[in-house]
């Protein structure tokens, strides 16, 4: 009797499952589906108050929250474009846009976005999203990645702190980790887990490009003098001087924190968001600061992908999609947006408001380096992905454990990587 | 042969070596979940949280909808055990007990349909319940659970199904049991323990189960407790670890609980002594 009465249950549970929903077809009410990757507390809340407040003030496009993830955006997104599923209005990163904007899944921007934004976001910025001769995403919150620095440390050993006027250059930077080191502490900690695009973004720095494109449109590997400083240096500071563990090259950015905090590592290599849960877990008292990444010949720059918005190519109300990007990046939310996040914004009207430009958490350090960012080399490049998984994320990691040399380094990159974007380039 | 204290104490040792190693995410887990972020960045962690706090658990509740979610979780794995064995215990008789080649060929079916990875079937999937329009809803998931379960809950119903001796139903024929009352009253009982141990493993697939959730469901008020665990990870592998541990831990709970309830069900030795042999 039990059973059939658990049974029971557990259908009418199923039918009431069924009848869930509702839309508003019939009602002349367009409803937009924005699926966004906001995942910090704040960051959520904002995102949330944002589509609040947009419903408020909009009462013919209502816009329906749907929270994405990260960790599975990918698949999660390519699965529904083959489906034709897609949310309207799509929070991704730009690295992450090649494949769905060749597919013909994205729309093209450049004629649904108004001229405010075009205007308000540097075309260095623009160019992380644009592939051929379109423009498939609205980049909108971007990140530098920084040293954060135990301050007290550094002060204690006297050496010079680097300012974004005055940084330290690669050299300058392995002598003084090499200074700092010793007695089981270290001057930096290098947590390379994703070793390609940490590589590749700080080269940009001493004018490494890796990837050329030449006049036939194709592009080519080729590691040349200036992709060599940033792997040397690392590799180095591990093998040679001892000033960075080789035990971390394969962790997280939080792993690296609990030994930062307890003074092992005088510096961890990381995104400038990370200060949040830097403010989170430090103990009381820790002293930290934000420092630039060292530079090289071309001065601060380092490569980005930033966060974008993009619109569905099946969206059948791509203009009241555009008109929500376009709410969402106003000036001053595209502030609440990069303080939630903990991220610089891409517009130049929000970068220059005073909130981002305050000493408290280092918020001034990161806004001067805004425009030193330039767009990932590799983003734009087809069969990136594979190159990065198969061929450069191998080297790269043997190369820095000291299993390999620079030669093969720069053979395995080459030779290797350039049969693989040759399948991709025919 | 009789095992020497040594060998009964060895065996204990490798029990208990065997429990720490299952036991010890699931303890871990806790722990990190009654933390605090300053804690959680310790170089040097402690089994027993030191200012232990329920801050986690307010925060995964006040960042995510747990609750909602847990509860179509509890639909979509409770339908999906209950259909899974509901449609697996009659064709597991008819593979155990009917050898012929039709039964041998679904045998065969079943243990290659164990070879197709998750990512060969997800799209032509996704377009088969479009087109039934279930797309964004719990029965089209609790189909695909039954689906995704059924091989295994089949091909491990048909092992019960040997295992209840021949002659008992044979018996059951002669005292002037027709086929539908040996089956009711002689073989189902006796399969109890087996159709528990099904329903429980078509239950927990379905409860941890990601993937499927993640595309299949698109609206934010059905989605399952796995997609929204991940809403606490964020861009390169960052996660939120505190609130993180406290919504997985809470995530664990249903299973432990549907798992102490059923297994004194799953007992052995219930047909010990049915039959000589």
């Amino acid at each position: 009797m039990r059973t059939r009465w658990t049974v029971l249950l557990v259908l009418t549970l199923l039918l009431a499952g069924c009848t869930g929903g509702g839309s508003d077809s019939g009602t002349g009410r367009v409803t937009l589906r924005f699926q966004s990757l906001a995942w910090q507390e704040e960051s959520v809340e904002i995102n949330k108050e944002l589509v609040r407040e947009w419903n408020a003030s909009h009462p013919d496009v209502k816009v329906e929250y749907v929270q994405g993830s990260w960790d599975s955006v990918h698949d999660q997104l390519l699965t529904s474009f083959e489906g034709g599923e897609a949310p309207d209005v799509i929070h991704d990163a730009s690295d992450d846009l090649a494949d769905f904007a060749y597919g013909g899944y994205l729309a093209d921007l450049t004629d649904l976005l108004p001229e405010r934004l075009r205007a308000d976001i540097p075309q260095r910025s623009w160019e992380t999203a644009t592939f051929g001769d379109g423009i498939y995403g609205v980049p909108f919150l971007q990140e530098p990645r920084v040293l954060i620095a135990n301050a007290t440390w550094l002060k204690e050993a006297g050496v010079r702190i680097p300012t974004p006027q005055r940084p330290w250059s690669w050299a300058e930077f392995r002598e003084i980790t090499e200074q700092l080191s010793g007695d089981g502490r270290y001057g930096v900690a290098w947590p390379l887990k994703d070793p390609v695009s940490a590589t590749l973004n700080l080269s940009l720095s001493a004018g490494g490009q890796l990837f050329h494109r030449g006049a036939d449109g194709k592009v080519t590997v080729r590691f040349e003098a200036g992709d060599e400083i940033v792997p040397r240096t690392v590799h180095d500071q591990v093998g040679k001087d001892g000033s960075a563990p080789a035990s971390l090259l394969g962790s997280g950015g939080s792993d690296t924190l609990p030994g930062f905090f307890a003074g092992r590592y005088a510096m961890v290599p990381l995104g400038f968001s990370y200060r949040q849960q830097i403010v989170q877990q430090a103990p009381e008292g820790f002293d930290w600061q934000v420092l630039p990444a060292p530079a090289g010949t071309d001065g601060l720059t380092q490569g980005v992908s930033p966060q974008t918005l993009s619109i569905a190519e099946d969206s059948p109300h791509r203009e009241e999609a555009a008109a929500f990007i376009d709410f969402l990046l106003r000036p001053s939310n595209m502030v609440r947006l990069a303080l939630g996040d903990w991220m610089l914004p891409t517009g130049t009207r929000a970068l220059a408001d005073p909130a981002l430009h305050t000493p408290k958490d280092d918020w001034a350090t990161g806004t001067a380096l805004a425009a030193h960012l330039r767009p990932a080399p590799a983003q734009s490049v087809r069969g990136y992905p594979e190159w990065k998984d198969k061929v450069a994320t191998p080297a790269f990691q043997e190369y820095y454990s000291g299993a390999i040399g620079l030669g093969e380094l720069r053979e395995r990159l080459e030779e290797d990587g350039n049969l693989v974007l040759a399948r991709y380039q025919r | 042969m009789r095992t020497g204290t040594a060998g009964r104490v060895g065996q204990y040792l490798a029990l208990l070596a065997y429990l720490v190693f299952l036991a010890f995410p699931f303890l871990w887990l806790v722990s990190t979940a009654f933390k605090s972020p300053r804690e959680l960045g310790s170089l040097h962690p402690t089994w027993i949280p030191q200012e232990p706090t329920l801050a986690n658990f307010r925060q995964a509740f006040d960042e995510q909808p747990l609750l909602r979610a847990a509860g179509n979780s509890l639909l979509a794995a409770a339908g999906a055990a209950l259909i899974a064995v509901l449609v697996a215990t009659p064709m597991a008789y008819v593979i155990a007990r009917h050898r012929t080649p039709l039964a041998r060929a679904a045998t065969g079916w079943v243990v290659v349909s164990q070879a197709f990875p998750l990512v060969l079937v997800i799209i032509p999937l996704f377009l088969v319940l479009k087109n039934l329009r279930m797309i964004d809803s719990l029965p089209g998931l609790v189909l695909v659970y039954v689906v995704w379960a059924l091989p295994f809950a089949l091909w491990m119903l048909a092992g019960y199904v040997r295992a209840v001796p021949v002659e008992l139903e044979e018996a059951a024929a002669v005292d002037g049991a027709g086929r539908l009352r040996t089956l009711v009253s002689v073989t189902a009982p006796l399969l109890a323990p087996g159709i528990v141990a099904t329903g429980l493993f078509a239950f927990i697939t379905a409860w941890n189960e990601f993937f499927f959730a993640l595309v299949l469901l698109k609206s934010p008020e059905k989605q399952t407790l796995p997609v929204v665990l991940t809403h606490f990870i964020g861009a390169e592998g960052v996660a939120d670890l505190g609130p993180l541990a406290a919504a997985a831990f809470l995530a664990t709970l249903p299973s432990l609980v549907v798992f102490a309830v059923i297994q004194r069900r799953i007992t052995s030795g219930m047909l010990a002594g049915a039959v000589k042999s």
